[in-house]
């Protein structure tokens, strides 16, 4: 292990007695999708954040439920780095793999740095497994993991020996194997047990027997650490708190961040807030959240289908409260038409799309930025919308309330585009105080606002915003429809000057929005110079420590990352003109890109990456170091 | 099982729910004869304008919500059930009536059809079935009878016909009813399905003059309607053709058969009585097909239970029991650090 942490760029700071503490550890825990490491990832973040280090993460899992055991294709991993100082990505390559079986070391394996870590289970890499991972012969014993350092060994049976005394049967007591890893993992880097302890008490309340396996088999792990610290190998490390604002902090997932922002949004607004949503990965866990905040005046409902689920948001919104519907690109696609009746009625609407890797059913679980175009451009006739993109677990919350406020302040649908990796990654975040915030109340048209008591629901006030008005409300009867109609009187009317007068509006109404919003920052370097990194969304992590490093090196490289896709900032054209070069990182084939080109003119270059994984550090150090030769 | 406060009553007129808009249906149209029939039962059943919504998807029907004072949704095509239980839901005290058509409710929005009965969301379900895609030019629907010729079935269609009534009931429909578009029954058909609390399902017989004309005259006009017509009653044998015709129940077959009557002896001829909350006749009575059986008419089945919305509002109650919604306290909850 020691060799692994010498060749880590960051340094070494703080430490303990047995060895070089390292500023930032990547770990990766891989095995079967049935060995709970998703869980085991959870419950080792919630510890390091525990610790006060700075964390991210990666959970990658395969699409299919229970995948055949043992088998290549059913490998579940989950990515940890976490350090001392700010941490911005899960980390390119880790320094520690825990293999539970010989697919998920075949899977992973390439991916560790030289000279890193295996933990591998020689328990489970018996024939059988070997020949499903597609090995003639272990490669525990054939030298081909020379490169890097391993300890394997049976831990299978120590699980199986640590429970024991609870008599559970052999496949329950081979459950405990991913708390017993975490038991060494939690060892090594110098951890409290307690606090996962009390969380095995809670999560095995009902069946007591299990908590205490769980728990036998976490304990053993850990004393097998300090055990094999006497004899081999394994070292501790204590990692120090990362310096932060002080404050309270906890960890937060996307899809976590995003239902809190919308329940924030809804609050700041005065509305109800109304969920419709159709279960798809990797959307589906907004839903479950807001299931259970009903006392914020939350209303879920599960639709029978995609625009079902839409329409039911934008008949609450039309019934005066903030409808909400949340998809991934498939079920976009289908919401499509709704939100051109959204856009026509002029109604307020929050779409939130987790992208996923398209097109089609693509790859439910893996992440990419491509439905830009979708939310962008993604609808007949000329149908502007609002686009706001989050950049991480944490930011989604920001997002999701300035969407709440565009879509009530200008009465339009908004898109809120996080993306797989967001929804599931954990981050640590500083509580915020969600009184901080601006509120933004909705006002209802109450009486007449046309001349002799006439009611115009398509008048509009300053920002170009048409009247909301509740049905219910006497004196203020009125019909809306998807059909063109009269500005002002809203009848229905497809004369061209109205039909022109009516597209117009709505286009300058949306393009508005641009002076409400602020103007664009430079996240990182400065206005102007030899070449920009120009990110929006989960790229953010990567291009901010790449432009870090390159800076640190000398480079002149800045790093500009966009909340506000649609409309821009009103400065961002001038700004991007101010840079020699100007490179667009996305997980899709330049999306963005192209939008950047169109609206400005400016030769941006794309730096694309869709594989299902988010960019490593290293590509955008190496797009940075070649723009710059 | 009445679980909403009713809706106060309101004194209108009949003038009262006609709008400003120019009505653009072909001459003619059976549209206009069901949409004098709402705007005169509106006024009797007391109903505010206010808090009258109706909705609709896509098609000639669809239009309706333009011509009727009240708050309307035209909607996009098939889904206006949908968008009907997310106002519902955001305020359960609005009467909602859903304007439909054989194409916009059986075809395209057929899934949000099923889901709308399924639920039972409050609201009354009006679906004009004229057999044919009036708005886009004539092409036969999935209501249309084996063999109906139109652009785009040149040769006759060979697809088998969806019976609505029989869909709604199979759904789970808690209410299910016919008319017609001229019917003086109409009117007592509307308010039935309005008194109902949960979906009401009304199948309504509509004469598409341009491109379907006189598709249910064999029962619709004078000539055919003594035999044609069956108007079901509640409590009220089930008779016909000036009561010399019943409907009785073959035991062996567990089939409804035509028996003849005489001098009224109804009972005799084992005439069955009407009863709305039987529910394997209803079955039986959306089924009994239209030419060796008068067309079934009137309520044919009601038996309401609790509503959608009524479970949804009570199921948030019980979740916000006790709890305070306090955001800053939601977010500080389970394993948190403090840095200093």
């Amino acid at each position: 292990m020691a060799t692994v942490l010498e060749s880590e760029p960051e340094g070494h700071t703080g430490g303990s007695d047995n060895a070089p503490a390292p500023e930032a550890v990547v770990v990766r825990f891989a095995g079967d999708s049935g060995d709970g490491m998703q869980l085991t990832g959870g419950q080792f973040t919630l510890s390091t954040a525990l610790a006060g280090n700075d964390l991210a993460t990666f959970p990658d899992f395969p699409a299919e439920i229970r995948a055949p055991q043992g088998t290549l294709f059913g490998v579940s991993a989950f990515q940890i780095n976490f350090g001392s100082t700010e941490i911005d990505t899960a980390g390119d390559a880790p320094d520690v793999l825990v293999a539970m079986n010989p697919a998920a070391l075949k899977t992973n394996v390439g991916a560790l740095k030289p000279g890193g870590l295996i933990i591998a289970d020689t328990g489970e890499f018996n024939k059988r497994n070997l020949e499903k991972a597609k090995y003639d012969v272990s490669p525990l014993e054939d030298g081909s993991l020379e490169k890097w350092q391993v300890l394997a060994f049976d831990i299978s049976a120590l699980t199986l020996e640590a429970v024991k005394p609870f008599g559970l049967g052999n496949k329950e007591a081979l459950r405990c194997k991913n708390m017993w890893t975490l038991g060494l993992a939690l060892w090594m880097f110098d951890r409290d047990r307690q606090p996962l302890i009390d969380w095995l008490k809670g999560k095995f309340a009902k069946a007591p027997i299990l908590a205490d396996a769980n728990i036998a088999a976490l304990n053993a792990g850990h004393a097998y650490g300090e055990t094999a610290e006497l004899a081999g190998p394994l070292k501790q490390y204590h990692l120090a708190p990362v310096d932060s604002e002080p404050g309270l902090y906890r960890t937060v997932t996307g899809a976590e961040a995003v239902s809190y922002g919308l329940v924030a949004g809804a609050q700041l607004a005065g509305l109800d807030l109304f969920f419709g949503g159709y279960p798809i990965t990797p959307a589906s866990a907004i839903l479950h959240n807001l299931a259970r905040l009903k006392e914020f005046g939350v209303t879920t409902f599960q639709a029978e289908d995609e625009i079902a689920a839409i329409a039911a948001a934008i008949g609450a919104s039309f019934g005066g409260q903030l409808g909400v519907t949340s998809s991934s690109g498939p079920g976009i696609a289908l919401k499509g038409e709704a939100m051109g009746l959204a856009i026509m009625t002029e109604l307020p609407l929050v779409i939130v799309n987790s992208q996923r890797g398209g097109p089609s059913t693509g790859l439910p679980t893996k992440t990419e930025q491509s439905d830009l175009y979708q939310a962008v451009y993604g609808r007949n006739g000329d149908a502007p919308m609002p686009v706001i993109a989050a950049r991480s677990p944490s930011d989604a919350f920001e997002c999701a309330i300035e969407a709440c406020r565009l879509a009530v302040q200008y009465m339009t649908p908004v898109m809120l585009l996080t993306d797989g990796y967001i929804a599931n990654a954990a981050e640590p975040w500083k509580v915020p105080d969600p009184n901080g915030f601006e509120p933004f109340p909705v006002t209802f048209l109450e009486e007449p606002n046309g001349p002799d008591g006439a009611v115009l629901p398509y008048a509009r006030d300053a920002k170009g915003a048409r009247p909301w008005i509740k049905p219910g409300t006497p004196g203020l009867m009125h019909r809306i429809g998807g059909i063109e109609k009269n500005p002002g009187t809203g009848n229905i009317d497809y004369a061209p000057a109205s039909h022109q007068a009516m597209t117009n509006a709505r286009k300058d109404k949306i393009d508005g929005i641009a002076a409400g919003i602020p103007a664009q920052e430079v996240t990182l370097g400065e206005a102007g110079g030899r070449l920009a990194l120009v990110g929006w969304g989960s790229t953010y992590g990567p291009i901010h420590q790449a432009v870090r490093r390159a800076r640190r090196k000398g480079h002149d490289v800045s790093h500009i990352h966009v909340r506000h896709i649609w409309p821009l900032p009103e400065n961002l054209g001038e700004l991007l003109k101010s840079y020699d070069q100007v490179i667009v990182p996305e997980m899709n084939t330049g999306q963005f890109k192209t939008v950047l080109r169109d609206q400005y003119l400016v030769d941006a270059k794309p730096l694309n990456k869709t594989s299902g994984q988010p960019f490593t550090i290293a590509e955008i150090e190496a797009a940075i170091a070649a723009a710059l030769a | 099982m009445n679980d909403m406060t009713p809706i106060a009553k309101v004194q209108t007129t009949l003038k009262d729910w006609e709008t400003d808009q120019e009505v653009r249906w072909c001459p003619g149209c059976g549209d206009y004869a069901i949409l004098k029939a709402v705007q005169r039962t509106l006024p009797e059943l007391g109903a505010d304008p206010a808090k009258t919504v109706f909705i609709s998807g896509i098609g000639c029907s669809s239009r309706f919500p333009y011509y009727v004072e009240s708050y309307g949704f035209h909607t996009i095509h098939g889904r206006a059930p949908a968008f009907a239980t997310g106002l519902k839901l955001a305020n359960p005290e609005l009467d909602v009536w859903l304007v439909t058509g054989d194409g916009d409710g059986m075809s395209i929005g057929g899934n949000h059809t099923m889901h709308v009965l399924r639920r039972n969301l409050n609201t009354q379900i009006l679906l004009f079935n004229n057999e044919i895609y009036g708005l886009t030019k004539g092409q036969y629907s999935p209501t249309s009878r084996l063999g109906t010729v139109s652009p785009t079935t040149p040769l006759g269609s060979v697809d088998r016909p969806a019976t609505p009534c029989a869909f709604a009931l199979g759904a789970g429909g808690r209410f299910i009813a016919r008319a017609y578009d001229v019917s003086k029954e109409l009117p007592a058909v509307l308010k039935a399905a309005h008194a109902h609390q949960g979906a009401a399902f009304v199948e309504i017989f509509q004469n598409c003059i341009v491109y379907n004309k006189d598709v249910f005259a064999d029962f619709t006009e004078k000539a055919g309607a003594a035999m044609g017509q069956l108007w079901l009653k509640h409590g009220e044998p089930m008779l016909f053709n000036k009561g010399t015709k019943g409907i009785a129940l073959d035991t062996e077959t567990l089939a409804l058969k035509v028996v003849d009557v005489e001098d009224g002896d109804w009972q005799a001829a084992g005439v069955r009585v009407h009863d709305v909350k039987n529910r394997a006749l209803a079955h039986l009575l959306v089924e009994m097909p239209f030419g060796p059986f008068p067309m079934a008419l009137g309520v044919i089945y009601d038996d309401p239970r609790p509503t959608f919305e009524a479970a949804v509002i009570e199921e948030r109650a019980r979740a916000s029991a006790g709890k305070t919604a306090n955001l800053a306290k939601l977010l500080s909850k389970g394993q948190t650090w403090t840095v200093d």
